[in-house]
């Protein structure tokens, strides 16, 4: 083994390591696994994976659809407050979920800023699977725009120039040039979202509530069973592990993958 | 540079980290050997505001003492002292969540300290006109309960069935101060809550009677036990709390937020 590194960073390395493992180890250490099956498909379980689905899947698709224009918008065009916009886009990552719920409570909530438009137009979306989409968009939002943003000023602007020269129209540059160049980071950032999207919970309770089927999602549902039957909140808390594990692995991992493939064919 | 820099940074954080530890449990193990000593409570989340000025008293009362307040639902009090997080004392919403921390021997024997009811919030000038139990099973309302499990939950629960109604809820929140809230957003129409929280929402909620016979009232009403916890560090200090808690004192401060006498 090469070392490359100050040998001492070993045991910050080690401790910062063991703060991530252990509580994942000590999640594992309670897994009721003769019941597992069981808990899993429990009623309020299956409800409550059914509706992580569908509403992941959803917000997943808006986040693609609203992200991309966003990054390529701060990536290429230069305006003015652009620095400020970017900051203030990325900001659900850094603040607390339940800061953010409150937002989006006094935002689209009934007396919140467009409260009013969304009652004209007859749309109610207190307490309804689209307040859960909604929350989960904010906070995955800033995670494919800063991968993508970031992917498209490394790859810079010298092949849609040549794209552009050749007489391509804007549009097929995007898609055929732009995009196809960042599809790495594409990709990878609408993992990360899906499973930051996934996660969601804060926001989520603040702002759409919680009832079986409509808004207890499964990260809702397992503080919800924490306090009923421990078991039953580790089996789904498993179960949510390993497909956030799953969704990084192949973000990681396909990335790089498709990486490789990129520089390959450029090369 | 940069990454080095990092490196030492990480490095020192950690170590401040531990430092901090061993320092904490230093402190812990030698309070009582000076004048400065602490006491944990677990208290629920309804009881915030009373138990901050009781405590508040009691240091005054004995100087050198410090009482850390730790509030939250019930039935996740109960989990975590189960868990092993170190406390004093013990002041549950219901006696059920009592029950489960003493059924684990984990509590001495609980005494009642306060009452409290459950009736209707709804956000101030009550949009919505409603006047009872029995307008809450219109299926145009937004109406927000406590699910099943923590405390207020389970008082819905017995309130509905006494009064033969049955609520379609828009959502079933984690606490009581979870529901309070959607109703003082105004998300919700109308939402099952203690006295208490209306008490302390200033003015943001109003709260309708329940309506209905003496069984709804009855089902309704809940109490709070309190008791000194096995493991506490500080038992005699532990009782003293537990005694002013009890004093003709604390019971006009609980009252002063709405709670009624045990």
């Amino acid at each position: 083994m090469t070392f490359g590194a100050p040998r001492w960073l070993l045991v910050p390395a080690a401790i910062g390591a063991g703060l991530i493992l252990l509580p994942l180890a000590g999640l594992v250490s309670r897994v009721p696994w003769a019941e597992l099956p069981t808990l899993i498909t429990s009623d309020s379980a299956l409800a409550a994976l059914a509706l992580s689905a569908r509403t992941v899947t959803a917000s997943t698709l808006l986040v693609l659809v609203l992200g991309v224009p966003l990054a390529v918008l701060l990536a290429r065009v230069d305006f003015r407050g652009r620095t400020l916009v970017r900051t203030l886009v990325l900001a659900p990552l850094v603040l607390p979920p339940v800061v953010g719920g409150l937002g989006l409570l006094y935002a689209f909530g009934k007396r919140g800023l467009l409260g009013g438009t969304f009652e004209a137009l007859g749309v109610d979306i207190a307490f309804s699977t689209t307040a859960v989409v909604l929350a989960q968009a904010f906070v995955a939002l800033p995670f494919l725009v800063l991968s993508l943003e970031a992917a498209l000023r490394a790859d810079g602007t010298r092949h849609e120039e040549v794209a552009a020269t050749l007489g391509a129209g804007p549009w097929f540059t995007l898609t055929h040039v732009t995009l196809r160049r960042v599809w790495p980071a594409l990709v990878s950032g609408l993992v990360v979202a899906a499973a930051r999207a996934l996660g969601e919970f804060g926001a989520t309770l603040t702002f759409a509530g919680s009832l079986e089927g409509v808004t207890r999602t499964v990260p809702l549902e397992i503080y919800l069973q924490r306090e009923i039957d421990a078991d039953a909140a580790v089996a789904l808390a498993l179960v949510l592990v390993l497909v956030s594990l799953a969704v990084v692995a192949l973000a990681y991992g396909g990335s790089a993958r498709a990486a490789r493939r990129v520089t390959e064919r450029a090369a | 540079m940069t990454a080095r820099l990092a490196a030492l940074t990480a490095g020192a954080a950690a170590a401040a980290l531990l430092a901090g530890c061993t320092a904490g449990a230093d402190a812990g193990a030698s309070a009582s050997a000076t004048d400065t000593r602490e006491i944990t409570v677990h208290a629920a989340a309804s009881l915030t505001a009373a138990m901050t000025d009781i405590a508040a008293g009691f240091e005054a009362e004995h100087p050198g003492v410090t009482v850390r307040l730790n509030v939250g639902g019930s039935s996740g009090l109960a989990t975590q002292i189960i868990e092993g997080a170190p406390g004093d004392v013990f002041a549950s919403a219901d006696q059920a969540q009592m029950t489960v921390v003493t059924d684990e021997e984990l509590a001495e024997p609980p005494v009642t300290f306060a009452t409290n009811t459950l009736t209707i919030a709804v956000p101030a000038g009550n949009p919505a006109g409603i006047t009872g139990l029995d307008d809450l099973d219109d299926q145009a309302l937004d109406v927000v309960v406590c699910a099943a499990p923590v405390p207020c939950g389970a008082v819905a629960a017995g309130v509905e069935e006494a009064a033969g109604v049955t609520l379609s809820p828009v959502s079933e929140e984690q606490s009581v101060t979870d529901v309070l809230a959607k109703v003082t957003s105004g998300q919700a129409d109308a939402g099952l809550v203690y006295t208490t929280d209306v008490a302390g929402s200033g003015g943001e909620a109003e709260a309708v009677p329940l309506g209905g016979g003496e069984d709804v009232a009855a089902a309704a009403g809940t109490s709070y036990p309190i008791a000194r916890l096995a493991q506490a560090a500080e038992p005699e200090l532990a009782d003293q709390f537990i005694a002013a808690v009890l004093s003709d004192e604390g019971e006009a401060t609980l009252a002063s937020y709405g709670f009624g006498p045990a």
